[in-house]
C-alpha cells in the first residue's frame, strides 16, 4: 500500500508491522511523533501491544530490557541526550544478549542545546556492542526497522536504526508500506532462547569473575562478525518478498570511479545527483553510502574503495582530537590494502548541529579533492575560522 | 551585612529576550512575581544564580538579568547543589516544570529536601508535558486524556507539595500563577528562609490543557486560615491530595542546619586535625601490646 508518511511515521509503521509487544519510551524532540503515533495505533488497536510512557529514557530501556529478557518483542525510540542518558543500559541492553530496536533520530549533543540533526548521539554509542543502521529516505527506515527486528534476533544483539533529524523524520516522503502478511511470513514471532521462564529458572544480572567474563564479550564480538552475513542474507530476502534488496553499503556510480565520496545517511541522497552532474562534467566520481555501521564493512569497504585514487568521507560528527569517525574507520580499514591500493584519504566535517549539506557543497569538495585544491587530512567545513581573516571580516560586516 | 544601597524595581531585572511561552501561559505569572519578589529583596543579580532543566517553563532563567543555567533535562536541584556548596554567599534559585522536576529528575527533589540545600525551587506545574506537546506528567490526574493517553491516564498522580513535606524541605508552599500578589510574598519569604524552600505554583498550561484548567484551578483556590500553625508538619500535609479545594499559602516552615553548614563543620573538623584517629591509634586500641 502506497502512503505518504515522515521518517518518524515510517518507524511507527514498521514498529506496527513488526508486532512490537512492548513500547516503552519518553518524548524527546525530535523522536516525540514516533511514540505519539504508536501511542495512538495501540489506542486505535491497531497494535496490540502494551505502550507505557516511563518517566526518562533511562527507564525506557530499562523497561525494553526486563520486558526482552521476558520474552516480548520491545521497542523505544529516544534522541541525542536522551540516547545519552540511556548510555549505562546501552550497554546492558547488548551485554545481556537482548533483541532490543531502538530508533535514535540524530540531534547534535548539548550544549548548545541544539534540536537539530547531526551523528555524535549515535556514534557515542559506537562500542556498546549495539548494531547500528544508518537510513537515507522514509522507505529504507520502514525496510531497515523490520530487517532490524529480524537481525537482532538471529544473532541476539540489539540494533540501532538510526535517521536524520528533520531531514528525514520531519520529512513526508512516498512509501510502499509492506502488508502485514508479507511482513508476518519474514518475521516470525520472537522466540527468546534465554527468556525468563519458569521451567528453566535462572537469575539474572550476577557477578562474573574474571575466569568467565571474556568469553561473554568474545561471544558477543563473534556475534557481529555473523551479523555481517545475516544483514546481507536479511537484505536480499527482503527484496525477493518486496523488490526492495538492500545492501550492507549502497554503491552508486562506482565503474571507473577514480575518486569515491564515503557517507550515511541523508546526505546520500544529496550526493546522488551531484555524482551524476560531475561524471557529465567527466569527474570520475562515485558513492558509496554506509548503511549498516556496526557491524563494520571493513573487507567490503577494502574490495569496493582499494585501488582508487581518492577517497573523501564526509563525517557529520566528530571525534574530537582525531577526525570524523566514519573517516577513521574508514582509513584503519584501508590500511590492510597493498600500498599500491591505498587511495589518499581526506576528510570533511559538515552539517553539525544541523547546519544543511547542500549538493553546491558537495560539488564543491569533491571538485575540491580532484583537483588537489583539498589536500588536508580533514577540513572543517564552511566554519568561520580566526585563521581565515577573510571570512571573519565578512562576518563582522 | 549593611542594607543594600542599590534598590531594584522589578523592570530591572528583565532581559531583552522575549519570552517564547504562548500568550496566556502561566508562567508569565511566575516570571512577574519572581521580578517583584528580587526587586523588594533588592537581590543582586551579581550575586543571584538561577538554574533550570529542560521545558517551557525552563526558559526562565533567560528572562532574568541574573546568572542563568539553561542545564540538562531533571537536573536543574543536582546542579544548584554544586553552586551553592563552591559558593554559599550566591542566592541560588533552581526553576522548573513539574515533569523536569516530578519525572526524570524526580529523585533530585528528595535528596534536596533531605539535605536541607539552602535553594529556592520554584516548580511550575501545569501537570503536563508543554515543550514535547501534550503528554501525561506524573502530575497529571488519573484518567484525564492526553496525547500519550488516549483512553485517559492509567496512572495515579503524585502530589510535588506532600512529597516535599514527607522528605524533610524545611519550607513548603503551594501558590497559583494567577495570583500575584501572594505568589511574589511567597517567593520572597521563599528566598529569605534559611534552608530548602519549595514552592509548587499551579501554572495553567492553555494550549495543552486548554481554558478549563486555569478556570478548574481559579474555582478551587482557597486560602489558608488566619490562625494557621506553618510550624505544625502533621496540619501541613492535610494540606496535600486535595481535590476539591486547592489551598494555597506557605504550608509549612521549619529551622534546622543546612546541607552547606554540616558540610562546612567537617571541612573545619578536618581542617583542625587530630580527631580522627591515626593506624597506629587504632591498632593500639585493639592490640594494645603491639
Amino acid at each position: 500500500m502506497r502512503m505518504v508518511v515522515k521518517g518518524n511515521g515510517a518507524v511507527a509503521h514498521a514498529v506496527r508491522l513488526s508486532r512490537a509487544q512492548v513500547v516503552s519510551a519518553y518524548p524527546i524532540t525530535p523522536q516525540t511523533s514516533i511514540i505519539e503515533e504508536i501511542a495512538t495505533m495501540v489506542a486505535k488497536g491497531q497494535l496490540d501491544a502494551r505502550f507505557i510512557k516511563v518517566e526518562s529514557e533511562h527507564s525506557a530501556l530499562a523497561g525494553c530490557i526486563s520486558a526482552s529478557s521476558a520474552g516480548a518483542r520491545a521497542f523505544t525510540a529516544t534522541s541525542a541526550q536522551g540516547l545519552a542518558l540511556m548510555h549505562e543500559l546501552i550497554h546492558w541492553a547488548a551485554g545481556a544478549r537482548l533483541p532490543i530496536v531502538l530508533a535514535n533520530v540524530n540531534r547534535a549533543m548539548a550544549p548548545g542545546w541544539s534540536i537539530w540533526t547531526d551523528q555524535n548521539d549515535s556514534l557515542s554509542q559506537r562500542d556498546t556492542g549495539w548494531m547500528q543502521i544508518y537510513c537515507e529516505s522514509s522507505q529504507e527506515v520502514v525496510d531497515s526497522v523490520i530487517q532490524a527486528f529480524k537481525v537482532s534476533e538471529r544473532v541476539l544483539l540489539p540494533t540501532m536504526v538510526v535517521l536524520d533529524a528533520f531531514f528525514l523524520s520531519h520529512t513526508f516522503e512516498d512509501v510502499e508500506m509492506p502488508e502485514q502478511e508479507v511482513v508476518d511470513s519474514f518475521l516470525p514471532p520472537l522466540e527468546l532462547p534465554h527468556k525468563m521462564d519458569l521451567a528453566h529458572p535462572a537469575a539474572l544480572g550476577n557477578l562474573v569473575f574474571p575466569d568467565r567474563y571474556m568469553e561473554f564479550r568474545r561471544k558477543m564480538d563473534l556475534a557481529h562478525d555473523l551479523a555481517l552475513g545475516v544483514w546481507d542474507e536479511v537484505g536480499r530476502e527482503w527484496g525477493q518478498l518486496t523488490g526492495r534488496t538492500y545492501r550492507i553499503v549502497e554503491e552508486y556510480r562506482m565503474d571507473g570511479a577514480e575518486l569515491v565520496l564515503v557517507t550515511a545517511a541523508t546526505a546520500g541522497s544529496t550526493a546522488r545527483p551531484v555524482v551524476d552532474q560531475l561524471r557529465e562534467a567527466g569527474v570520475p566520481v562515485g558513492l558509496v553510502r554506509l548503511r549498516v555501521f556496526r557491524p563494520f564493512p571493513a573487507s567490503i569497504l577494502r574490495s569496493l574503495l582499494g585501488g582508487r585514487a581518492k577517497v573523501l568521507v564526509l563525517d557529520r560528527n566528530c571525534s574530537f582530537g582525531h577526525h570524523g569517525i566514519f573517516h577513521q574507520e574508514v582509513k584503519s580499514a584501508l590500511y590492510d590494502l597493498p600500498q599500491a591500493e591505498q587511495p589518499r584519504v581526506c576528510g570533511v566535517i559538515a552539517g553539525l548541529g544541523g547546519r544543511d549539506i547542500t549538493p553546491d557543497d558537495l560539488e564543491e569538495m569533491l571538485t575540491g579533492v580532484w583537483k588537489d585544491r583539498i589536500t588536508d587530512p580533514v577540513t572543517w567545513w564552511d566554519v568561520l575560522s580566526a585563521q581565515d581573516p577573510a571570512k571573519a571580516a565578512l562576518a563582522m560586516s | 551585612m549593611s542594607a543594600p544601597e542599590v534598590t531594584y524595581k522589578p523592570g530591572d531585572f528583565k532581559t531583552d529576550l522575549k519570552p517564547v511561552w504562548c500568550p496566556g501561559c502561566g508562567d508569565f505569572g511566575v516570571l512577574n512575581a519572581l521580578y517583584r519578589a528580587m526587586a523588594s529583596l533588592s537581590l543582586e543579580p551579581w550575586n543571584t544564580v538561577i538554574l533550570s532543566g529542560i521545558g517551557c517553563s525552563s526558559r526562565l532563567p533567560g528572562y532574568v538579568a541574573t546568572y542563568g543555567f539553561n542545564s540538562v533535562h531533571g537536573r536543574a536541584l543536582a546542579l544548584a547543589t554544586g553552586v551553592k556548596v563552591a559558593r554559599p554567599d550566591l542566592t541560588v534559585i533552581a526553576v522548573g516544570g513539574d515533569g523536569d522536576g516530578m519525572a526524570i529528575g524526580g529523585n533530585h527533589l528528595m535528596h534536596s529536601c533531605r539535605r536541607n540545600l539552602d535553594v529556592t525551587y520554584i516548580l511550575m506545574d501545569n501537570e503536563i508535558y508543554g515543550l514535547t506537546k501534550g503528554q501525561t506528567a506524573p502530575t497529571t490526574p488519573t484518567g484525564d486524556k492526553t496525547k500519550s493517553s488516549y483512553w485517559g491516564n492509567p496512572e495515579p498522580a503524585v502530589d510535588p507539595v506532600e512529597l516535599a513535606i514527607s522528605t524533610g524541605a524545611t519550607f513548603v508552599a503551594r501558590g497559583f500563577s494567577g495570583d500575584l500578589k501572594n505568589l511574589t510574598a511567597m517567593i520572597q519569604r521563599g528566598i529569605e528562609h534559611r534552608g530548602f524552600s519549595f514552592i509548587n505554583v499551579m501554572s495553567p498550561c492553555v494550549t495543552w490543557r486548554g481554558d478549563s484548567q486555569y478556570q478548574l484551578l481559579k474555582a478551587k483556590l482557597q486560602e489558608l486560615p488566619e490562625d494557621y500553625d506553618p510550624t505544625n508538619r502533621a496540619s501541613a500535609v492535610k494540606y496535600t491530595r486535595e481535590t476539591d479545594v486547592l489551598t494555597t499559602g506557605v504550608l509549612y516552615e521549619a529551622g534546622g542546619p543546612t546541607i552547606g553548614d554540616r558540610v562546612e563543620h567537617i571541612r573545619m573538623m578536618a581542617q583542625e586535625g587530630g580527631k580522627v584517629p591515626t593506624t597506629r591509634e587504632i591498632l593500639e586500641r585493639f592490640m594494645p601490646s603491639m
